[in-house]
């Protein structure tokens, strides 16, 4: 029941936005996401409510992080 | 979307279970506290992947399996009042007095309701006016906030027959509870992504600072996971503890800020209850003064009974980390998914139920 999936914003209306993941389209409330999203963004969805706006550039940084081999230094 | 599912890549997993492997230079025990993380690790393989050195445990991540016998017991009661029941379908199977499930109530006639969200639960209120609707609120930081924000509608909206039966957990008070137990042997924490989305990086510090635990915010695509060990291993190596957030597209530092004054406005700490570990202090939320006319536990003046632990299992233990679950002597024999004896054999995020899966 923690399960929260990211899903694609469709559109929104007031508190409410049309989300979409794998073809299955889905209502969330807004009243709690502390960037309101935009059409095309990506939300982390959990128990009918958007928590979080997926940050893109971030999710890219991670992943050339993996091509470059990890080798993180630890600051 | 291929960005996303680009964390699931094989050929980068491979790359980065090499260089996990590589720097792994003793055995390194860590412990997840996130049932979505337990089921991530088992579905995705990994756990067969890891190198035998590094050992999984899992900690007390599922909201379902830590809801005390004594709150099921008070559920239970509740169904049989006079009310509309509203839960996740995860509490439908959880054991009860008697042996029985919410399921087997509803069967009987009681009337409960399998809702999605807890604005669900708000809706079944309104279309049900002569109905008094009690929402059974278990889940940790991540949920509560929905549950708030709901409750903050229902009062704008003078919602008069729409209750809350608050169970709510938090998770950094469990962890401290956890790392003073002499018994529990973890060296890193594999942190919870969406818990951690609402309260951020800083309530997680002490671990470090006080205990010289490393633990590490994780994702929850194999990439995710695997370059979270991968840090913890190392700053296990360098000699180092610290926080490192590595699921950066999702947290930020200092959280969801509107979630959490949300969270704030409706609920305030208190004591809670946790099966197999016990009273924890400010481990749980209750509600503020001004919503008591939504708190089921003030509206229908309940008491916590006195119920005896389930006879033979072993889910404390499980959820403490302290022994697997095939080391329950029912597991399997007596305790099986389709008639579990504990809740961590019900919920799909329980560890029994996991090890149940995809075990051998
Ligand atoms: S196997 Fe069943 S009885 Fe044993 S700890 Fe798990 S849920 Fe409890």
């Amino acid at each position: 029941m923690c399960l929260a999936v990211p899903m694609e914003v469709k559109s929104i209306v007031g508190d409410e936005a049309e989300v979409e993941v794998g073809g299955v389209k889905n209502k969330v409330r807004l009243d709690i996401i502390d960037e309101r999203p935009e059409v095309g963004d990506f939300v982390i969805v959990h128990a009918g409510f958007a928590i979080r706006r997926l940050d893109r550039e971030e999710a890219l940084e991670t992943l050339k992080l993996f091509e470059k081999g990890l080798n993180i230094e630890l600051t | 979307m291929n960005l996303l599912n680009q964390f699931k890549d094989a050929k980068l997993c491979k790359q980065v279970l090499a260089e996990l492997t590589a720097e792994l230079k003793a055995p390194f025990r860590f412990m997840e506290v996130c049932g979505t993380h337990t089921v991530a690790i088992f579905q995705s393989g990994l756990r067969s992947l890891f190198p035998e050195n590094l050992i999984h445990v899992s900690g007390p991540g599922c909201p379902v399996c830590v809801t005390h016998e004594k709150e099921v017991a008070l559920f239970f009661e509740l169904a049989k009042k006079d009310v509309i029941l509203a839960t996740f379908g995860d509490l439908m199977r959880v054991p009860g007095p008697d042996k029985k499930s919410l399921k087997d109530l509803q069967a009987e006639g009681a009337k409960i309701k399998v809702v999605y969200s807890p604005f669900d639960a708000l809706t079944l209120a309104r279309e049900n006016p002569l109905a008094k609707v009690v929402f059974i609120g278990v889940g940790f930081e991540t949920t509560a906030p929905t549950i708030a924000a709901t409750l903050k509608i229902a009062k704008k909206e003078k919602v008069k027959n729409f209750f809350v039966l608050c169970l709510h957990k938090l998770v950094p008070p469990a962890l401290r509870a956890l790392v003073v137990d002499p018994q529990l042997k973890v060296e890193g924490f594999l942190l919870p992504g969406h818990v951690s989305a609402i309260i951020g990086v800083k309530p997680y510090l002490f671990l470090a600072k006080e205990y010289s635990i490393p633990a590490v915010i994780g994702g929850f695509e194999p990439l995710d996971i695997l370059q979270a060990l991968y840090l913890l291993v190392k700053m296990k190596n360098e000699g180092k503890a610290e926080i490192i957030n590595s699921y950066k597209r999702v947290v930020k530092t200092e959280g969801n800020v509107k979630a959490q004054e949300v969270l704030a406005e409706v609920f305030q700490p208190c004591a809670a209850l946790w099966r197999g570990i016990g009273e924890i202090p400010e481990s749980g939320l209750q509600l503020r003064e001004k919503y008591a006319d939504f708190d089921a536990f003030q509206v229908f003046d309940l008491q916590f009974p006195e119920v005896p632990p389930l006879k033979g299992c072993k889910c404390g233990e499980v959820l403490k980390g302290l022994i697997r679950p095939d080391e329950c002597p029912l597991f399997k024999k007596v305790c099986t998914p389709q008639h579990p004896v504990g809740p961590c054999m019900v919920s799909t995020e329980g560890s029994c139920a996991a090890y149940y899966k995809y075990s051998l």
